[in-house]
């Protein structure tokens, strides 16, 4: 068993981070320079922490597998960025932010950690604001906001359909300063193989760089990954075509316990999927939820004759129409969170009302003729026209005219590497930022708070906390790379890479991933059993057999070999794949995004079972043919009541 | 200002205002050959105007001016040309499609101003330097002896072949000044979304004055 | 929309390294549904050549969703494809008829060397960020977000200069494989906004120098780069550096 402690500060929820903050050690400004540190990843978390880092003056080195730091996926993020400023003057503070993320997220997070994000989250606009990013603005030249789901006031930042993407260069912009000015060193297309450890603590990574195929390791006084979701597991979903659970997983093998691989989430607004040939789903924002109402028709012979193309959106009726969460949660309506709003949608065409002419039928309508008569087309063009427009070129369809079909796609995954409040995993001096660790969004993510919780990590959470740590390390000599110890990793490295490449099989490695994300979506995605999860923990095991003797790699090792790097990624995909199904099958209640057909409420609401499993479940690697080991860390509510999530009246 | 002529934007800089600068010459010159067609028959108008011309001090300055104007725009148009040569690399593409991109003229800069730097040359060796240098016919106005500028012109001018190898140099003069009457602007930094298409327009207006006011008159000899 | 299968022929550079000639290698791909995008036709492509035993096309990609600029590639005579206002991700077989030949080829230019078939080297964008790209305010030092009010449409047209995703379009159309257009961009998202003024000046020197140093060509304003750019960036942002180089030169 390994020490879950959470190190939570002393003192109110309220005066933890302060107090945190005023008695934690310091480096001084010459010992920095003695300190390495090494950042995997360079999305927002990533990004924002190695410019802030080196700003600072620690020496830091930052990988990335894009050919540009500018290109991680946090660029894509759409909708906004939440932060407890209230401009809007409608009631807002950093308890309510607090209080709605947590809420949002089922009460699986941890108290003081989702305080601290709701804390800092008014300084990220301002940093980024400072940056030049280009937040929509008011006519009197203030900063505009807009509503997300899940929450009752208006404090999303939004730049265009874009926000990620401003956000990303902002924080890029400030971590090419630094490599301007010699602090970080930046290695593009090169992708962590391993953590070194050295004496029970983090020293380094394993890399390999992904235009030569050279293996090669770098020493860091401390190591921090923030290489994002495993969310491409299912196959489908709608990360970047690269993202990846492999630094993360390589850490849980070194020692980093894996908290709530179970807690995915699943987006209710993407294109629905077309067809096998299918790469990826494409997101549709959140956002557009504020104007576009989701319906099904309530005839199941409308539905039908939609699907076959008889009949057109237009022809259905209003009255034949079943706006199914304006129905069922009337308060909030088609501004519900986004697990509420995906699994109704399931329901819908589960029960036959799907729209789409697809193999599993499964699609609704999300419809602007409201919006549009209501507000004319010029202000939905204003709010929307980008997003129309990328609507229209995948799928040939104008949404001004017809409504969009959008169904549920795997968007996010809350789970992740377990740490404490210090962002520190369970293997020392190896810290875990952004979406790749677990702490803030509980089981399910509102909307707008993965970029917040991102930059928190990146800007003002690690710089202070990694420093604790760092204090009484500026005098550990650096160990060179020619060491035994780095020397065996890329040696076990080596041998990995060599046995993917032996295998010499006849299967894609592509063909792999499509079987596994099928068992993945079919029986660990959105409505779960205890029997599926059973079944696709047996059949995972049998596919990762067939993969290690089947999976066909062509090329060699010392050149570009996209499959062979798509083959160590599907590796680790299919052993956490299976860790996420034995997350899923222990976790025996209803919450966020985890929903188990067999705990839920006579309405078909998610049933939570706080007396038992109101605990982070943080799994332990013991070996490869070993089964992990379950740790609790137990969630303790000082000061917040807690409450089954109602989204049917405004409370 | 260091380095600043040196760079891409210096060079282009220098580009662009060379070539406004022949931009307002060519009105100048346009204004002194429509005279022409004032008295055609003696030419006693456009004899005085050349006179004037050619013997006026401010001429006297702006001859070399106009000399280094032109010296200028070619020099800098060729080292500009060889180093986006350069810039493209060395593999070619196949396949490029640009029609629906860019206009042919935007393209052609290069060679259109070959053309019309080919144009110019004739054009010197059958005016400039037979005023200049040689032995152009004299004639008296108003008891002041000068050239027959005119006589000399518009015998040429009754060449119907030599209207025409006139007139093609006018009409890839308009295809280079199609281009560049507002790219000399979008260079200079005077240009936004606004003002691209009225300066377009008034590029467009300029061109098609220059190239009609410079046709018509080879035109009016050849006919009449 | 009406989605059906076509067949189509496809001529593809390959090049096995930087230091390799190259050439065009022909296949062949029948019913490909419509509704496909062009990079999972070139999965399915890629799917066809491992079972055959032979090498996949080596080619640049991730978000596949328009916003990361991964992703390029030179389709039958233009950056992205025969279609405005997408990168080749967002384009669909849709654009395609029946028995078409599509001619694909790498970005070309100095500053864009190939580094294997269709993936070519752009960190010399990168590098022009680094010159001078950024503000320079350090984490933590930043004001109230609204202590500095901007123009709405201040605001909405430094939003249109950073919608750029650096994907290199606009250098691989150029008939001088510049990059002003990138350049415009990043130099007036920055210049439009207040707290991007202070340092304008130095930004815009720093940044067209590097950029003359890698090798790009220089503008001539054919304008082919904002018809091709995925994200309509306009050439009036190379308008703007170019005031911003004359002024920053003038006060120098």
């Amino acid at each position: 068993m390994i020490n879950l402690d959470a190190k939570i500060p002393q003192g109110k929820l309220a005066e933890k981070w302060t107090n945190y903050k005023e008695n934690q050690k310091l480096v001084s400004p010459n010992n920095k320079r003695k300190l390495d540190i090494i950042v995997i990843g360079t999305g927002l978390a990533g990004a924002s922490a190695a410019a802030s880092l080196a700003e600072m003056g620690f020496n830091v080195k930052v990988f990335c597998y894009q050919d540009s730091p500018r290109r991680a996926h946090s660029i894509a993020a759409q909708g906004g960025i939440n932060a407890a400023k209230n401009y809007q003057n409608d009631g807002d503070s950093t308890y309510r932010l607090y209080y709605d993320t947590i809420k949002g997220g089922d009460y699986r997070s941890r108290e003081s950690n989702v305080f601290r994000l709701a804390e800092v989250s008014a300084n990220i606009i301002d940093q980024s604001v400072a940056q030049g990013v280009p937040f929509g603005r008011e006519y009197g030249g203030t900063l505009a906001n807009r509503s997300f789901g899940g929450v009752l006031v208006s404090r999303t930042f939004y730049a265009r359909g874009a926000t990620g993407q401003q956000l990303l260069l902002g924080a890029y912009s400030g971590l090419n300063r630094q490599i301007a000015l010699g602090k970080v060193e930046s290695f593009p297309r090169t992708e962590m193989m391993d953590v070194v450890v050295i004496d029970g603590r983090a020293r380094g990574v394993v890399v390999r760089n992904l235009i030569t195929g050279k293996v090669s390791s770098h020493f860091g006084h401390a190591v921090a990954i923030g290489s994002g979701g495993y969310g491409n597991v299912f196959f489908l979903s709608t990360n970047a075509m690269g993202s990846n659970g492999s630094a993360i997983w390589k850490a849980y093998k070194k020692g980093a316990a894996f908290a709530n691989p179970a807690f995915v989430q699943i987006h209710p607004t993407a294109i629905p999927q077309h067809g096998d040939y299918q790469s990826k789903l494409t997101l549709m924002s959140e956002s557009l939820r504020n104007d576009g109402r989701i319906w099904v028709p309530n005839k199941l012979e409308d539905a039908e004759a939609i699907r076959l193309g008889q009949k057109k959106p237009a022809d259905i009726a209003d009255d034949d129409r079943d706006f199914y969460l304006e129905r069922r949660y009337p308060a909030f309506g088609n501004l519900v969170p986004r697990d509420v709003a995906a699994r109704a949608a399931k329901e819908r065409c589960d029960k036959g009302y799907g729209i789409e002419n697809n193999a599993t039928k499964e699609g609704v309508f999300l419809d602007f003729k409201y919006a549009i008569d209501r507000l004319g087309q010029k202000t939905i063009e204003e709010r929307y026209g980008n997003l129309f427009q990328m609507y229209e070129k995948i799928t040939g369809d104008n949404p001004y005219e017809t409504p969009m079909k959008i169904y549920p796609a795997v968007h996010y995954t809350m789970g992740g590497l377990w740490v404490d409040y210090e962002l520190q995993s369970t293997l020392p001096g190896l810290f875990i930022i952004g979406e790749a660790n677990f702490s803030d969004h509980g089981a399910n993510r509102l909307g707008a708070s993965a970029l917040m919780q991102g930059l928190a990590d990146g800007y003002f959470v690690l710089p202070y906390t990694i420093q604790n740590y760092l204090a009484d390390q500026f005098d550990v000599k650096r160990i060179s790379t020619d060491s035994d110890e780095f020397k065996a990793a890329e040696n076990s490295v080596k041998a990995h890479i060599n046995r993917l490449m032996n295998v010499k099989g006849k299967k894609s490695v592509d063909s792999f991933h499509r079987d596994l994300g099928k068992i993945m979506w079919d029986k660990v995605g959105m409505a779960r059993t205890a029997t599926k999860l059973k079944e696709a923990i047996e059949e995972i095991k049998i596919l990762k057999k067939e993969f290690w003797e089947n999976v066909e790699i062509p090329g060699d090792t010392n050149t570009i070999n996209v499959e062979l790097e798509k083959a160590n990624r599907v590796a680790d995909f299919l052993e956490l794949g299976e860790l996420m199904a034995r997350d899923a099958l222990n976790r025996e209640e209803s919450c966020g995004g985890h929903y188990r057909e067999e705990y839920q409420t006579p309405e078909g609401e998610a049933l939570r079972r706080d007396d038992e499993f109101m605990y982070v479940a943080a799994w332990e690697y013991t070996g490869d043919e070993k089964e992990p080991i379950l740790n609790k860390e137990k969630l303790v509510f000082e000061e917040t009541e807690v409450k089954v999530r109602n989204y049917k009246t405004a409370k | 200002m260091k380095g600043f002529l040196s760079s891409s934007i210096g060079k282009k800089l220098l580009m662009s205002l060379s070539g406004l600068f022949l931009i307002v010459f060519l009105l100048v010159h346009l204004g002194v050959n429509l005279t022409m067609l004032f008295d055609p028959i003696d030419g006693t108008v456009y004899n005085k105007a050349a006179n004037f011309m050619g013997t006026n001090p401010i001429m006297k300055v702006m001859e070399p001016l106009l000399a280094l104007g032109f010296f200028l725009h070619i020099l800098y148009g060729i080292i500009v040309q060889l180093n986006n040569w350069k810039a493209r690399g060395s593999s070619k593409y196949a396949v490029v499609d640009q029609k629906d991109s860019s206009t042919w003229a935007s393209r052609n800069m290069i060679w259109l101003g070959v053309f019309v730097f080919t144009f110019l040359i004739v054009h010197i060796i059958n005016y400039y330097a037979v005023l200049k240098f040689g032995q152009p016919p004299s004639t008296h106005v108003d008891g002041v002896e000068m050239h027959n500028t005119f006589k000399l012109v518009s015998d040429l001018f009754e060449i119907w072949w030599y209207d025409l190898i006139y007139i093609i140099g006018f009409i890839a003069l308009g295809l280079h000044l199609h281009h560049a009457f507002w790219s000399a602007f979008q260079t200079l930094g005077l240009n936004n979304k606004i003002w691209r298409r009225r300066l377009e327009i008034i590029g467009d207006i300029y061109t098609i004055v220059v190239v009609a006011g410079f046709t018509i008159i080879p035109l009016y000899f050849l006919i009449f | 929309m009406s989605d059906k299968n076509i067949n189509i022929k496809l001529k593809v550079w390959r090049q096995n390294g930087p230091n390799d000639a190259g050439r065009f290698d022909n296949y062949e791909m029948n019913e490909i549904p419509t509704a496909a995008s062009f990079l999972e036709m070139m999965d399915m492509l890629n799917e066809k050549l491992l079972g055959e035993g032979k090498e996949p096309i080596s080619f640049d990609h991730d978000c596949r969703e328009g916003i990361c600029g991964a992703c390029s590639m030179f389709i039958n005579g233009r950056a992205h494809g025969p279609d405005n206002a997408v990168t080749t991700c967002q384009l669909h077989m849709r654009k395609f008829k029946d028995g078409d030949t599509i001619t694909i080829e790498p970005w070309r230019a100095k500053a864009f060397p190939v580094i294997k078939d269709l993936m070519v080297d752009r960190y010399s964008l990168d590098l022009i960020q680094q010159a001078g790209g950024y503000v320079s305010v350090n984490t933590g030092s930043a004001p109230d977000a609204n202590s500095m009010p901007i123009h709405k449409d201040i605001a909405e047209e430094a939003f249109d200069a950073a919608a750029c995703i650096g994907c290199g379009a606009c250098v691989a159309t150029c008939k001088n494989g510049s990059a002003m257009l990138f350049v415009g961009a990043k130099v007036s998202h920055l210049a439009l906004l207040p707290q991007g003024k202070i340092e304008a000046k130095e930004r815009a020197q720093k940044m067209l120098a590097k950029m003359d140093e890698l090798g790009f060509g220089s503008c001539s304003n054919t304008g082919a780069c904002e018809v091709e750019c995925p994200k309509e960036v306009s050439i009036s942002f190379i308008a703007r550096l170019n005031r911003e180089y004359l002024v920053a030169n003038l006060k120098d």
